[in-house]
């Protein structure tokens, strides 16, 4: 057993880490609370304040902010079906026997590896341009007139790029979980004649499930503060057709220096990000226990 | 099932599985290769696929033009200074939750992971604000302490998991023999808790490496690291395809291979454990 004296000095060793991340979370968070009440502006500096719910007011019934809010339920959601529905296909792909599945692996993992700016902007740039992109050329090869993706669909165009970059993560998690399948039961189900399709439904699904939900909650903790992507490829337009949440509250307080404006966003964005984080820490709480 | 069923099968299943990993791999394959064309060629019509005059005066070009290896350079501190600090606060904090657990070690643990949760926009402001006034905006030492502030979560999490695996009775037995705490820590735990620690370095590097919001807005041009880097290729002037691609393959290529060799590890540290 553990005696007085490691017990002291463990307390001791594990304060560091606790007090960092309590002055990490504590001292700024409520510095942006205490911002979101105040009329607060980087260009008139001394000017400051206290005008109550004013900001939230503003901010919540702003055009913008809806825009924004509806912006980032479908990046989210359309970014959670690509890469969850690919990502099962993949795993089941994956899972079958071939000739250099190492490899297969190594190659659908990588885009998860590239930094964010470099995918934004080779798609950007490479693919989907309307002139010199691969895009615009395969078109033009099909006598098709090229699409200018990021003119007439640039929401869509960024939830292209996110997926690519998050598919190799749901394939990963899942196909690691699908290995890990008891493969008796499913030798035992063929042989009483269970379908292909039924086996999946029935052992396949049902065994995954729990590894679906964690990779939903964890890419959707991600996928809400979506930034670089924005900045370099639309800078959240035309318009805010491609504003998020997260760009929203950067543009307001680091564009057009509203700090308290863009205080109230960001206690929004916190909220927001905590109805999911609540599942979340479920999930791992319970398992953390058994 | 005869032979030859079995041998079709793997046959198909190995071509639709090449084809598709070839399709998603195909970006960077066509970031790679127009690295090395010129700019005409980068931009032809049709697109030249292997048959143009390869040439490296990108690489030379990029370097020339805009210092890139002063970039580079940030990128290996902030990701490896991040990392080594983040390792140094978790590897106390780890130890002494796996081995010594209390009543609140569970929670303390959840409420560690709950900050990883807190959207960066969330404290964007007072960040900057703070950072601007004592200086810290556009150097490489603000940027080495948010990482690891914002990455701590998941090394000490990492490191709990891995350390949790090490039987506790082996500690007991070198407790027994009246080893020290210290003696304790570097000559029993640590050799038994390298290949745990290598591998969340490994993954903790690649984390902040790619990390593109702090990077973003704490960083103008002096500290700025490769992602703050590339990302001034979004206005761009004339032809730059070629140049574009020859930054983002230096940009990527070193974390391609880091992360390839850490599969295992990206499950376990991005799901904190929930997956296995």
């Amino acid at each position: 057993m553990a005696t007085d004296h490691s017990r002291i000095a463990a307390r001791f060793m594990i304060s560091p880490a606790v007090l960092l991340l309590l002055g990490w979370m504590i001292v700024p968070l409520s510095m942006t609370l205490y911002f979101s009440f105040l009329d607060y502006n980087l260009l008139s500096p001394g000017m400051e304040e206290w005008i109550g719910f004013m900001n939230y007011e503003y901010f919540l019934t702003d055009p913008a902010f809806f825009a924004a809010l509806g912006n980032t339920f479908l990046l989210v959601a359309g970014v959670l079906v690509i890469t969850i529905t690919g990502g099962v296909a993949l795993a089941l792909l994956l899972d079958q026997p071939m000739w250099g599945q190492g490899i297969v692996r190594i190659l659908v993992i990588a885009p998860f590896f590239v930094m964010p700016t470099v995918s934004a902007l080779v798609w950007k740039n490479m693919f989907m341009n309307p002139v010199n992109g691969l895009f615009a050329h395969a078109a033009k090869a099909m006598g098709l007139a090229p699409f200018d993706f990021f003119a007439h669909a640039p929401l869509f165009s960024i939830i292209m790029i996110v997926a690519w970059q998050w598919l190799p993560f749901a394939t990963l998690i899942l196909l690691t979980v699908l290995q890990s399948l008891d493969k008796e039961q499913l030798e035992a189900a063929k042989m009483d004649g269970a379908r292909k399709m039924s086996r999946f439904v029935h052992i396949i699904l049902p065994h995954m499930s729990r590894a679906i939900t964690v990779v939903i909650l964890i890419q959707t903790i991600f996928l809400l503060s979506i930034f670089a992507e924005i900045l370099v490829t639309t800078n959240g337009g035309p318009g805010y057709a491609s504003t998020n949440i997260t760009y929203l509250v950067y543009a307001q307080s680091l564009l057009q220096f509203d700090v308290g404006g863009g205080s109230a966003g960001g206690i929004v964005a916190v909220v927001l990000a905590n109805i999911v984080a609540i599942f979340l820490m479920r999930m791992i709480g319970k398992n953390l226990e058994a | 099932m005869s032979h030859t069923a079995i041998d079709s099968r793997k046959i198909i299943m190995t071509a639709i599985a090449w084809g598709i990993g070839l399709l998603i791999f195909f970006p960077i394959l066509w970031t790679i290769l127009t690295s090395f064309k010129t700019e005409a060629d980068a931009i032809a019509s049709p697109p030249m696929f292997l048959g143009f005059d390869w040439t490296l005066e990108n690489y030379t070009e990029v370097q020339d033009r805009s210092n890139y290896f002063q970039h580079f350079w940030n990128s290996v501190v902030i990701s490896v200074g991040s990392t080594l600090l983040g390792l140094l606060i978790a590897i106390l904090a780890a130890w002494s939750m796996a081995f010594v657990p209390a009543k609140g070690t569970k929670n303390v643990l959840m409420w560690m992971l709950s900050t990883k949760m807190l959207p960066p926009v969330g404290v964007l402001i007072p960040i900057y604000l703070l950072f601007r006034d004592t200086g810290l905006l556009d150097t490489l030492t603000g940027l080495v302490l948010v990482l690891t502030l914002i990455n701590l979560p998941i090394i000490v999490w990492m490191l709990y998991t891995y350390f949790k695996e090490i039987p506790g009775e082996i500690l007991e037995a070198a407790r027994m023999d009246g080893a020290s705490l210290w003696a304790e820590i570097i000559h029993v735990l640590t050799p038994m808790a390298v290949p745990g620690i290598a591998s969340t370095m490994l993954l903790n590097i690649i984390l902040a490496w790619n990390e593109a919001f702090w990077t973003l807005n704490l960083t103008a041009a002096k500290a700025a690291p490769l992602t703050a880097f590339i990302a001034s290729y979004s206005s761009p002037e004339g032809l730059f395809y070629a140049k574009l691609s020859a930054a983002s393959t230096m940009a990527i290529a070193p974390i391609l291979i880091m992360g390839w060799f850490s599969q295992k590890q990206l499950v376990r540290g991005l799901t904190f454990g929930a997956v296995k």
